[in-house]
């Protein structure tokens, strides 16, 4: 039996959903050793601890609740040393972080604070004795690496959208603590931050994403990619790196190597060849649909289902069927 | 400005890959090497870790502009980012550097561990995956993306920044740079790696996905789509 540990990323006193997929994570990870409890790690400014609960839903034990109001936005140092802190003293057989932009740029710090090893960007893993095997897209996504992880505790962080959060409600023990280091002496300092607005969710969070490539032609194309988001629902857009580029979209919606990395379990590409650079990002989604004119384009390689025609004619038709399917028609 | 860049050499991404016999690792033939996309972007002292086929992408970075080049001499990289950072550590530390710039991750793992773990190894600032630097009067001012939010931080130099791509457009190697880098120096010295914990179980071609099923053509298509993502993939 040994308890496990997660680290739960907020932003602006809210959890993402990459918290609740550590949580998920840490939970398998601790049933899977018999049975131990899951202790998440929240940080942020002062009322955070409301957010306990929740992460309780994902089956946390005892959530570490670490409040401070220099804490309000991210701080890596005082992050770094508070996390690495507790794992120290917690005696954690494993312990999981997000790889996202905060989890990644977390859990490398952590390690080495520590002095143990970090399996990075895992897609899954299983305990196998004294070791964690850790599943990893490498190259690209084009080779599927299974590492092997010793030392203790053995830490994983977990591409967004791998692990599909799983309720298993307890009412956890919270435990106040103080940040490891005092955030405001931290070297790095934030001079100024600044939040995409907008009611749709980020890439990392949602569970459709749909995704416009340069077969849309135009920047104000983009339009009939919203209004299929907007049929799903819930869903983001997504682009890729030429439109980007091109700056038809921000260039914080490009899917791919050198930009998001997600897993939703929906993908829908419309008018997008599939260059490796975007498949290396989106790969490891869940279902993949792809809407292309060229028969031939690599994206209908790696696509569960895919149409060949005009993306202009087909995209209206699509969001007006999804529209029914999804109103119960 | 004493600026340190360390690199990684990673096979050309374009190429199709194979396993080779013990499962552990790819077939080396036909792979060409480059220095990792994210790692092109700034040198000046370039460091690269790994056997004696390194020294090209070394040369490439003296060709770039860099001055002198370092490898430090291992079999094989390991997979281990932090077995890596501690030989960089061991290597950079009272090397008087006021910056060490890593690519956010190399092309290969994807890991973009191993410059945090040198940062805290060295008990240096840090700042990972920025996006645009701006340097003055012994501190650095940065951007960097947060997944549909940025921020902007000032950090006291030196300092250890992973960079992004468009931070600024890779150096093209010129002839002259390509002649002028054979007489540049390149020393070789034994990479003190760290204890590894982390290795290469398996490795794997990832399934064909059961698709690339075409469903059909032209909008006609679109219903029997929407029947599969519901009955089928149970994704509405």
């Amino acid at each position: 039996m040994a308890n496990t540990f997660a680290f739960a990323e907020s932003r602006d006193g809210n959890l993402r959903k990459v918290a609740f997929e550590a949580v998920t994570a840490a939970r398998r990870a601790a049933d899977g050793s018999g049975g131990g409890e899951v202790h998440a790690l929240l940080m942020g400014a002062p009322g955070i601890a409301a957010r306990a609960e929740e992460l309780g839903r994902y089956g946390a034990d005892v959530v570490v609740v670490v409040e401070d109001p220099a804490l309000a936005w991210y701080n890596p140092e005082a992050a770094a040393a508070t996390a690495a802190e507790r794992l120290r003293a917690g005696g954690y057989r494993a312990g999981f972080f997000p790889a996202s932009a905060q989890g990644r740029d977390l859990a490398p710090r952590a390690a080495a604070r520590l002095g143990v090893s970090l399996a990075s960007d895992a897609i899954d893993f299983e305990l196998q004795g004294d070791a964690v095997l850790a599943r990893h897209p490498a190259y690209t996504g084009k080779v599927l690496v299974t590492l092997r992880l010793t030392g203790s505790p053995a830490l994983l962080s977990l591409r967004p959208g791998a692990i599909t959060p799983a309720e298993q409600p307890r009412t956890p023990k919270v435990e106040q603590a103080r940040p490891a280091m005092d955030p405001a002496s931290a070297r790095v300092t934030v001079t100024e931050t600044m939040q995409r607005t907008g009611a749709r969710p980020d890439l990392g969070e949602a569970s459709v994403i749909v995704s416009g490539g340069r077969g849309l032609r135009a920047a104000e194309n983009f339009k009939l990619v919203e209004e299929l988001a907007d049929a799903f629902g819930n869903a983001a857009v997504g682009a890729t790196r030429a439109v980007t580029d091109d700056g038809w979209r921000p260039a914080t919606d490009q899917i791919g190597q050198t930009g998001r990395n997600v897993s939703p379990d929906l993908y829908v590409a419309l008018g997008i060849s599939g260059a490796i650079q975007h498949l290396a990002g989106m790969r490891t989604s869940k279902t993949i649909v792809a809407i292309n004119k060229d028969k031939d384009a690599p994206i209908f390689k790696i696509a569960d289902y895919g149409i060949v025609g005009d993306v202009f004619e087909i995209l209206p038709r699509l969001t007006e069927e999804v529209r029914k399917a999804r109103s119960g028609h | 400005l004493k600026i340190a860049v360390c690199l990684k050499r990673v096979p050309e991404m374009e190429l199709r890959f194979s396993i080779a016999g013990d499962r552990k690792s790819l077939d080396q033939s036909g792979l060409k090497y480059e220095i990792s996309d994210f790692d092109g972007y700034a040198l000046e002292v370039a460091i690269c870790l790994g056997p004696d086929g390194v020294q090209e992408t070394l040369r490439k970075a003296l060709a770039m502009g860099a001055t002198r080049a370092v490898q430090l001499k291992a079999d094989d990289v390991p997979v281990d980012g932090s077995a890596v950072a501690a030989a960089l550590a061991a290597e950079l530390e009272g090397g008087a550097y006021d910056l060490l710039l890593f690519g956010r991750m190399a092309t290969d793992t994807g890991s973009g561990s191993v410059g945090p773990m040198t940062a805290q190894l060295l008990d240096l600032p840090c700042v990972t995956a920025i996006s645009h630097l701006e340097l003055a009067d012994g501190r650095g001012t940065a951007r960097r993306d947060l997944e549909g939010a940025s921020e902007t931080v000032s950090f006291p130099l030196p300092a250890v920044l992973t960079i992004d791509e468009g931070i600024a457009r890779p150096r093209l190697a010129t002839l002259k740079g390509i002649m002028a880098a054979k007489k540049k120096p390149l020393d070789v010295r034994p990479a003190q790696l760290g204890e590894v914990r982390l290795t290469v179980e398996s490795m794997a071609l990832p399934p064909e996905r059961s698709g690339g099923r075409i469903v059909g053509e032209g909008a006609d298509a679109v219903p029997e789509l929407v029947r599969l993502l519901r009955t089928e993939a149970k994704v509405l």
